[in-house]
């Protein structure tokens, strides 16, 4: 980065997106970008009623146990983290 | 020969004559009415209002600079609206850098009183430990503030008696008188004494013999906000001494008391007095830091006496201070006595501080030497021939002028007077008014500096100093950079210093901050900077600045009554800091001392430090302590000061009290039965600011509070009296409705009985406690009508009332309130006849009172005798008045004459004829006001049908179009404007065929007002009018609209924006275009902005296919401004017409291509913006053909660096959002979020980033189909269900 650009609108925009979580950045590797994917994902499922009563006919399932499902869900969406090779 | 003296004479003679002649012909004679006669004081502020209640309406200012401006003034609005960063110029009013203490009264001036106290213990670091003898601990500072009071309470005892033996003595001679006469003469000293006693009533504890000071009278209830000194709960104080000229016995002695400026002729006796630390030649090693001392202990933890503590640093200096004229005699070099390398800056410090005048008496004394120094041998070598002189010597009696005390203010250079010799004559010219430059590309340095930063002179090698020392020169380097150096010098010693902070260690950072900020020449400017080092650096040290809380306090607090805004502002947060770093216990050890200081001065600041420590840390970590101070049973300033530390959390807090009100409440209610007066007065005080910042809820919190209150109102006289009414006008409105009744009723006896008090404090009190009373629910109209008004008019609508101004607000104030309850024909019915009054102010203050009560209510309510009376009295008053800056006559008309409506009728030609006197007076306010007057009524003469009298008026006004002076010229076209508006264009007369040629030479005119209407008037002819006038004629005015494109004011521009698109809707586009794509190639940008907008707008009225074609061939000029204006216009084009755009689109893109892969960043940033507004536009339409088009080339642009085209582009990419979903834009990501360069990553992710915020949920079905491995889960299932 140059010193030029350091404190322009720019750097406020990343320095903005980086108070959201679920943003990512250059470093960030595949298992946290699926994790916030899939975290993305079943807040979308349980925000959209229609989408949630279509999972849950095709699970037979009650609509109530399916959000309590995917709110589950999103404590540990892909599992456990992998180990880090390099550090 | 005497013939000839007597021709000299005749001749002299004449000459004078002619030359007085000449000079009555050339004296410049002002016009009284431009440039104002009488006073120019006049106008000003006396005092300075801290006060909330004090705070003029903003526009005084405006309205101070307008008047004295008035001829060639911008408007206001222009002068509210200055660019900032603009050259200052003092001739607008605006503030020149200026310092603090020039501007300081004297109660705020005592922050010079007080010391820097050596730093402190910090138990937390002691841990289990006994702190050494040699630490000030806590208790010692306690001891300490004890042995004061007891000091100060013993003086005033003795000062006391001997009072009382005095007055004995007067008595005693006439005890031995036989019985009657013995009667008497108690009975006629009855009165000087009783007199006595009522003086001091609320001062106690102030001396008998202390002046009262005149200008005292505002200052008694300001303690709510003012940071003003509230005089009658002053203790006395050191700093006064000097001050008042009775020297009372009590103060006399404060031999251990730091020299103020006001003292500095002998601070030649204390050495070094403890204020100004860099008095040592180090600079740093001021009195109680131990350090240079070889950390000896700072002499002992008694009492400190400034004069057993200091010579032991200074041990070499003494001497020279003290020294006698005779160490400076000739012979003898004369600074060669001083251990300094370089010794003239330090003599300076020698010196003790400086007040301002000797600065300045230094700064001419330099310059005067340095041009008038005697000859030197050398100097007279050269200018002397060698052979054919012989030099003598000196006569033995000769004894040099040279005084010692000249010599030791001599020119500080570090070099001496006069090795500059050598430097050419021109150079050495030049170099008078340049300030020295300081080795070692250091900021040039004030004289006043030199007691600081006098060291970092000394050309000292770096290896022969000491680690502390050269530490301690790198802090001074640094701050003398960030005082007086550039801007980037300052950016980048702020930074050294905060990073280094920990390294460089809280003492020496403190030690020689903590001094500069006490400095008397500071300048807003400079304590600005300096505060701000310490706000970052309070930052790092965190914990470390626990042994200097106190002193930083000692700077900081004044800050908290500045009469700057952003000062207190600043001092808040650098204390709020501090409490945080320093922690709760700290805080409130270093500050309980000062709670019941004998200094008034350190009491108050306390208490507000103290109440922004309570909103930084939280009000329960404080209330057990507030409640053990409040309780106090050692002396009533801890009792005071306590309750007044919650009045402040009040104040500063607002309604985060609401939580802990209740807690608030109980800790001061026992004050309001105090034995202290001013106990009482303080804790009715408190109590109005607690309800005032709780309302409208908590008034179950001050249950408990009532009874006192209401029993207090009848026992009580005086300010105590005051206090208590106005802790009940803010409770009052707290309550329901039927208690407010009830309460109301009980005190408005007390109130009515209080309407005839002479004092003015009291009256407006009253006149507020009758507002908020009268505006509670609870309370009739009826009951109102039959209690107050009578009473209320009698003793409030006097004169007198309307001379005082914030009596005059507060009356208004009061009395429109009242009619909010009663109704207007009621008030207006009272006040009417004053509209006759003979005094001005106080007519004036009618009409406002008018003007506010009218515009609340409407007129509905007057009956026709009313109507006439007022009116007659508005005539009246309107034709009478002399002065109306703040247009309360023109407002108070204008307002009666829309309330009324239809009514005003009758009085109609009357009301226009003075108006047409009035526009043909010789004063241009007048004619001005008279012209103002027509722009306000003319939607009622509208409605009164009376088209022919406005038609006269147009007339008559178009006859003064010639008028000169730009103001009134303004304000006739400003009603000629408002007679067009409403009567129509076909109606108008003159016929607008007329009007309109008259105008155009008038918009040359440059002035802004001028210009502002000119153009308003001119749109609104071509937006409805245009076709009474001839095609050419508009023509000429789009010429004339291209100047006014460089108006500095946005309000004229855009006008002149919008007529452009007006006229060519009347003319057609072609020509007006024409004009505005020449205008394209003119150098000045803002003018080509202008035009761009202009051709905007123009194809916005006129539909694009009229324009389009005409810029997008312009595009072929190979030139770079044109070709950027056609974007721009394209960029702005899209903007306006939003969903028209998708008929054109597939037009331009074959244009936006070619500007997207141009050479040139500018093109690429105007189309982008353009890609974005069209996107944003044809959103949803069905273009998405197009716009993927157009993001395959401007999607190559992400990786620009130029913030402007970066910018551009990623909105042009929000933009595609919109248009064309989250999902494309997301496969467009894909490719790049995981690119094994990092710069493509960083760049791909920010687009994602951008794209997650703005549509999170729009993406989620669009992300990728992961794998599964052996650990996790990353595929999404439920993504492939299927019923």
């Amino acid at each position: 980065m140059q010193a030029s650009d350091r404190f322009n609108i720019n750097s406020q925009l990343e320095h903005l997106q980086a108070k959201y979580v679920g943003t990512g950045h250059a470093d960030l590797n595949r298992f946290e970008w699926a994790v916030n994917i899939q975290r993305d994902s079943f807040a979308s499922y349980i925000g959209h009623y229609p989408l949630l009563s279509y999972f849950a006919i095709a699970e037979n399932e009650s609509i109530g146990r399916e959000r309590y499902n995917f709110m589950q869900k999103m404590l540990l969406p892909c599992g456990l983290p992998p180990e880090r090779e390099e550090d | 020969m005497e013939i000839l003296d007597a021709d000299i004479a005749r001749v002299q003679e004449e000459r004078r004559k002619k030359e007085e002649e000449l000079a009555a012909l050339t004296s410049v004679s002002f016009d009284k009415d431009l440039y104002g006669a009488g006073n120019r004081f006049e106008g000003y502020e006396e005092s300075i209002p801290v006060n909330e209640e004090d705070e003029e309406p903003q526009n005084t200012a405006e309205r101070e600079v307008a008047r004295k401006l008035a001829s060639y003034t911008a408007p206001k609005s222009v002068l509210t609206d200055r660019p900032r960063g603009e050259v200052t110029d003092e001739d607008l009013g605006l503030k020149k850098p200026q310092r603090i203490i020039d501007r300081e009264d004297d109660y705020r001036k005592r922050r010079l009183n007080r010391i820097l106290s050596p730093e402190r213990n910090d138990a937390f670091a002691m841990g289990e430990k006994t702190p050494d003898v040699s630490i000030r601990t806590y208790a010692d500072v306690m001891r300490e503030e004890t042995l004061k009071r007891e000091k100060e309470e013993t003086l005033r005892l003795i000062a006391k008696k001997k009072q009382e033996e005095a007055e004995k003595k007067v008595t005693e001679p006439a005890a031995p008188a036989d019985k009657r006469t013995q009667l008497a003469p108690p009975a006629v000293l009855a009165p000087s004494a009783v007199g006595k006693k009522r003086r001091n009533r609320w001062d106690q504890n102030q001396e008998q013999g202390e002046p009262k000071k005149s200008k005292v009278v505002s200052e008694w209830d300001a303690p709510d906000a003012t940071p003003v000194p509230s005089r009658w709960d002053a203790t006395p104080t050191p700093g006064r001494v000097s001050v008042d000229a009775t020297p009372s016995v009590s103060r006399r002695n404060r031999w251990d008391e730091t020299p103020t400026p006001n003292r500095l002729a002998d601070a030649d006796a204390t050495p070094a007095g403890s204020i100004t630390p860099g008095a040592t030649p180090a600079g740093m090693s001021w009195d109680a830091t131990p350090k240079v001392a070889g950390m000896a202990a700072p002499t002992s933890k008694k009492q400190r006496s400034r004069w057993d503590e200091t010579p032991a640093n200074l041990g070499s200096v003494t001497p020279v201070v003290g020294a006698t004229p005779s160490a400076f005699t000739p012979g003898v070099t004369p600074m060669g006595g001083i251990e300094l390398a370089t010794p003239t800056p330090g003599q300076i410090a020698l010196r003790g501080p400086m007040t301002p005048e000797q600065y300045n008496m230094l700064r001419w004394e330099k310059d005067i030497e340095e041009r008038n120094r005697p000859l030197s041998d050398e100097e007279l070598n050269a200018m002397f021939p060698m052979e054919g002189y012989k030099i003598l010597d000196l006569p033995a009696s000769y004894i040099p002028i040279r005084t010692p005390a000249r010599k030791l203010l001599a020119t500080p250079t570090p070099l001496g007077g006069t090795t500059v010799y050598a430097i050419p004559e021109e150079d050495r010219t030049q170099q008078f008014d340049v300030p020295k430059e300081a080795p070692g590309g250091l900021p040039f340095m004030k004289p006043e500096d030199y007691q600081y930063f006098g060291a970092l002179l000394n050309e000292k090698e770096e290896e022969e100093m000491s680690a502390e020392e050269s530490k301690e020169r790198k802090i001074m380097k640094l701050l003398l950079k960030v005082k007086n150096g550039t801007p980037p010098q300052r950016k980048t010693a702020l930074r050294q210093l905060t990073d280094k902070a920990r390294e460089f260690g809280a003492g020496p950072l403190f030690n020689q901050i903590l001094p500069l900020l006490m400095s008397p020449t500071l300048e807003d400017q400079e304590r600005h900077l300096l505060v701000k080092v310490i706000d970052r650096v309070l930052y790092k040290l965190d914990e470390l600045v626990r042994p200097f809380v106190h002193k930083i306090l000692v700077v900081i607090e004044p800050l908290l009554i500045d009469e700057d805004y952003y000062a207190r502002v600043e001092g808040r947060e650098i204390i709020s800091n501090l409490s945080k770093a320093a922690g709760l216990a700290t805080m409130i050890a270093a500050m309980r001392p000062d709670i019941d200081n004998i200094d008034e001065y350190v009491r108050n600041t306390t208490a507000r430090a103290f109440s922004v420590v309570a909103s930084a840390l939280g009000i329960p970590a404080l209330l057990p302590f507030l409640k053990a101070v409040c309780q106090s049973k050692r002396s009533w300033q801890a009792r005071h000061t306590g309750i007044k530390i919650v009045q402040q959390i009040a104040i500063l807090m607002g309604c985060a009290v609401l939580p802990h009100l209740r807690s608030l409440v109980e800790i001061i209610e026992h004050g309001l039965n105090d034995e202290n007066q001013k106990v009482r007065t303080i804790t009715a005080l408190s109590l109005a600011a607690l309800a005032e910042a709780a309302a409208p809820y908590g008034i179950e919190s001050f249950d408990s509070v009532l009874k006192p209150l209401w029993k207090g109102i009848r026992s009580h006289r005086g300010k105590v009296l005051a206090a208590f009414l106005k802790a009940i006008g803010f409770i009052i409105p707290l309550m329901d409705a039927m208690y407010a009744s009830y309460y109301t009723k009980e005190v408005m006896v007390i109130l009515i009985r209080e309407f005839q008090s002479p004092d003015e404090e009291m009256k407006k009190i009253v006149l507020k406690v009758v507002k908020q009373c009268v505006s509670t629910e609870g309370v009739e109209a009826g009951y109102i009508k039959q209690e107050i008004l009578p009473e209320f008019f009698r003793n409030f609508w006097v004169r007198r009332m309307a001379l005082d101004r914030r009596n005059y607000r507060q009356l208004v104030d009061t009395t429109v309130e009242i009619a909010n309850k009663v109704g207007v024909s009621d008030i207006v019915g009272r006040v009417v006849e004053d509209l006759k009054d003979e005094s001005e102010p106080y007519r004036r203050m009618v009409m406002e009172t008018i003007e506010k009560v009218v515009a609340n209510l409407g007129a509905s309510d007057m009956d026709a005798r009313l109507e006439e009376l007022l009116i007659d009295g508005i005539l009246y008053a309107f034709q009478e008045q002399t002065s109306d800056d703040a247009n309360v006559m023109l407002n108070g008309f204008g307002t009666v004459v829309n309330a009324l409506g239809q009514r005003v009728k009758p009085y109609l030609p009357q009301i226009c004829g003075t108006i047409k006197w009035r526009l043909n007076n010789k004063s241009a306010k007048v004619r001005q006001q008279a012209a103002d007057l027509i722009a306000r009524i003319a939607v009622v003469m509208k409605q009164c049908y009376e088209e022919q009298l406005m038609g006269h008026l147009g007339v008559v006004l178009y006859e003064y179009l010639g008028e000169e002076y730009p103001e009134v010229l303004g304000s006739i076209l400003g009603a000629l404007k408002a007679i067009v508006n409403v009567i129509g264009m076909t109606k108008m007369t003159p016929p607008i065929k007329d009007l309109l040629p008259r105008l155009t030479p008038i918009l040359k005119n440059r002035h802004e007002k001028v210009q502002e209407n000119c153009i308003d008037l001119v749109g609104r002819i071509a937006d409805r009018g245009a076709e009474f006038v001839p095609a050419r004629e508009w023509m000429r005015i789009c010429f004339e609209l291209l100047e006014m494109l460089k108006a500095h004011k946005k309000g004229i521009r855009r006008a002149t924006v919008n007529t452009f698109g007006y006229i060519a809707k009347a003319i057609g586009p072609q020509d007006v275009l024409a004009t505005l794509l020449n205008n394209l190639k003119v150098q000045e940008r803002q003018n080509r902005v202008c035009t761009t907008v202009a051709i905007a707008i123009v194809a916005e009225t006129c539909s694009p296919f009229t324009v389009l074609p005409a810029l997008m061939n312009e595009y072929r000029v190979p030139e770079l401004n044109v070709q950027n204006g056609v974007l721009k216009s394209l960029s702005f084009l899209f903007e306006y017409i939003g969903e028209m755009g998708k008929d054109y689109i597939y037009a331009v893109t074959p244009l936006l291509e070619d500007a997207l892969m141009d050479r040139d960043l500018v093109h690429r940033q105007t189309a982008a913006s353009a890609v974005k507004h069209m996107a944003l536009g044809v959103a949803g339409l069905g273009c998405e053909d197009a716009l993927i088009h157009l993001l395959n080339y401007v999607w190559p642009n992400i990786f620009e660096t130029s913030p402007h085209v970066i910018n551009a582009v990623m909105e042009a990419i929000e933009g595609m959002r919109v248009a064309l979903g989250a999902a494309i834009l997301l496969s467009y990501c894909l490719q790049g979020l995981f690119h094994p360069a990092r710069k493509v990553r960083e760049v791909y992710w920010k687009i994602y980033n951008s794209l997650y915020i703005g549509s999170q949920d729009g993406i989620v079905a669009a992300y990728p189909v992961l794998q599964d491995d052996e650990n996790n889960v990353y595929s999404r299932p439920e993504l492939m269900m299927f019923v």
